[in-house]
């Protein structure tokens, strides 16, 4: 079969999978196996020429930017981290969604520095510093963000959540909303090109069903 | 430094080794030879030069491409080249000062401060051609069909061309009457092809609703020639500007079938690749296994103007480098002979006779115990009846 008549469509496991898979199987796209029973990454859907691959979340937009997967479903967390060129991201699908906010302890010390901001997403973090003419440290961790502050570690933290009871439970509190986060279908620039006619009927239905 | 990581390259710098390096050499010499055949004159514009006049007209995103270093004479910020176009646009208006049509070309190492896409190289070799000082539709005919032609020698297959035109856009936006924070987040959603986005915005900013309509038809406005009828419904404009843009299109699409038919040309009227630079019809060759573009093109009329001369201008560059790994090269088959170490009149003249046709005749050094196949060679030099002679291996 021509390479042009197929499509791959990376997506990663967990929550934007599962929320996404009655989406998908609207369309026809549905896993001829299913993905929590399966260790294969690659699978085949009901429709021909359309397979699923399952990537790490936060690669989901290196693999389409590369046009290794024509299309993608990425968090806006992730693709606002990802801040490269060559990706579209025509539809909100409305799924995975939460809220990336800035949260701290209740009572806060006075400082005499820079406030110290503990987060996985660095890039999102100090544009939204910026945009407010704020200069901050900015400390890399990759889980269990809420620990920071307790620890002394950082002043606040940036994170993502849902019903804020981890938050809660140590302590802290939201303190601003940065933005609300749902996941996206993104697509290859060339890719959107060179197969728009097996593109764009997708990114319509997707938009009816995502209204 | 350890000592073991000497060897290593900057992350986005490569060298080319045999017998890709021959490969490219040859490529190279084809493609300007074919410039050379529709009248492009090569210019070898330099390395470095002032920022200034590097950077003139070409907007932020080349600013941030270029490396830049101080004058240790002038005391004055000169700029590594990241792009040749500007450098050959300033040639024309200022040193050539041409009157008519100027066709140009050039070739060389270009050097990004970062890759323009993921994994890309930062220092591709720029090869393109410029046609400077006509205004009409057939300049952009001539520099599509130059940039084909560049493909296909290259051996480059399934050619996807996307076409688009920043004059639609600019007129929509024209009548929008947007602030430039506005105008700043409206761009980065439409080259994102964000709907979702537009739509929450145009919401959010209370736009008029028509203004939103063709908005939501733009972003999306892709695919094959249909598009252009499509678009000239729903793209109405009273200035008709957006139907002249269109006509433009149709125009550069009969013209190319024209010289080459069946040419592979489809079209997004919502790609703003280079807005800031181009003012025209823009065009990008797509091919499949290639995430980014591999060749680009279009209209640029404004940059001469800072050198003194306002000159019509359009062309296309693309990196050999990728073209050699996208494109189906020839097998590359070195085929040489071996000629002894021994000193003899006789040999020394039959190897001047072999080397004048073309032949490679590598001789071999005192001592040398690498064979004659070790060397690369498929054929030797050999005493036969008083005769050197080549024989196989």
């Amino acid at each position: 079969m021509n390479r042009s008549h197929n499509l791959t469509i990376a997506v990663s496991k967990g929550r934007i999978l599962t929320e996404a898979l009655p989406l998908l199987t609207e369309l026809g796209i549905r896993p001829v196996e299913a993905p929590e029973q399966t260790r294969k990454l690659i699978l085949e859907t009901a429709k021909p020429g359309i397979k699923l691959v399952v990537v790490r979340a936060t690669d989901v937009p290196t693999y389409v930017e590369y046009g290794a997967a024509d299309l993608g479903i990425a968090g806006k967390d992730v693709l606002l981290e990802y801040g490269g060129k060559g990706l579209y991201e025509p539809v909100d699908l409305k799924i995975a969604r939460c809220k990336m906010v800035l949260a701290g302890p209740k009572k806060e010390a006075k400082l005499n520095r820079r406030l110290r901001v503990a987060t996985k997403y660095i890039k999102t973090t100090r544009d939204y510093f910026a945009s407010r003419g704020e200069q901050v440290e900015i400390i890399k961790l990759y889980g269990s963000m809420e620990l920071a502050p307790l620890l002394g570690l950082a002043d606040r933290i940036v994170d993502l959540i849902d019903t804020g009871n981890t938050l809660k439970a140590n302590g802290l509190v939201p303190l601003e909303l940065i933005t609300w986060i749902s996941s996206r279908l993104i697509v290859n620039t060339a890719a959107m090109k060179m197969k728009h006619e097996l593109i764009k009927p997708i990114i319509n239905q997707l938009e009816q069903l995502c209204k | 430094m350890v000592t073991h990581k000497r060897w290593l390259l900057p992350e986005g710098i490569e060298e080319i080794l045999p017998p890709h390096a021959e490969q490219l050499e040859n490529l190279c010499r084809r493609i300007i030879d074919l410039y050379r055949t529709w009248g492009y004159q090569l210019v070898m514009p330099p390395l470095v030069e002032y920022l200034e006049s590097l950077l003139t007209g070409t907007g932020e995103d080349l600013d941030l491409q270029t490396f830049k270093l101080t004058d240790q004479i002038s005391g004055r910020m000169m700029g590594i080249r990241a792009d040749t176009t500007p450098q050959v646009a300033r040639i024309d208006a200022h040193n050539l000062k041409a009157e008519g049509p100027n066709r140009l070309c050039y070739l060389g190492t270009v050097l990004h401060t970062r890759p323009e896409s993921s994994g890309a190289s930062r220092s591709p070799l720029q090869v393109g051609a410029e046609l400077y000082g006509h205004a009409g539709i057939e300049s952009e005919a001539e520099s599509l069909c130059l940039m084909l032609e560049t493909l296909k020698l290259a051996g480059v297959e399934d050619i996807h061309i996307d076409l688009g035109h920043v004059g639609i856009y600019e007129t929509i936006l024209k009548s929008a009457g947007l602030d430039k924070n506005q105008e700043t987040e409206l761009f980065s959603i439409l080259q994102r092809k964000a709907t979702s986005e537009l739509n929450d915005l145009l919401k959010q900013w209370s736009l008029p609703k028509k203004l939103g309509d063709k908005l939501r038809f733009l972003i999306m406005a892709c695919g094959d020639a249909s598009i252009l009828d499509r678009a000239a419904k729903e793209l109405t404009d009273s200035s008709g500007s957006i139907k002249h843009c269109l006509k433009e299109l149709k125009t550069l699409v009969a013209l190319v079938n024209k010289c080459l038919p069946g040419a592979p040309l489809f079209f997004d009227l919502a790609e703003l690749r280079g807005y800031h630079y181009h003012t025209g019809i823009v065009f990008t060759a797509f091919v499949p296994g290639s995430g980014q573009g591999i060749a680009f093109g279009g209209r640029y009329d404004a940059i001469g103007q800072a050198f003194g001369q306002a000159r019509p201008a359009t062309g296309f560059s693309t990196d050999i480098k990728t073209l050699l790994s996208v494109g189906r090269q020839k097998e590359f088959k070195r085929q040489a002979i071996f000629a002894p170490a021994k000193e003899d009149k006789k040999l020394n003249k039959k190897i001047v006779a072999l080397r004048k046709k073309g032949e490679i005749v590598i001789r071999a050094l005192p001592g040398q115990k690498q064979s004659a196949r070790q060397a690369g060679c498929d054929r030797k030099l050999q005493l036969k009846d008083g005769q050197w002679q080549v024989v196989k291996l």
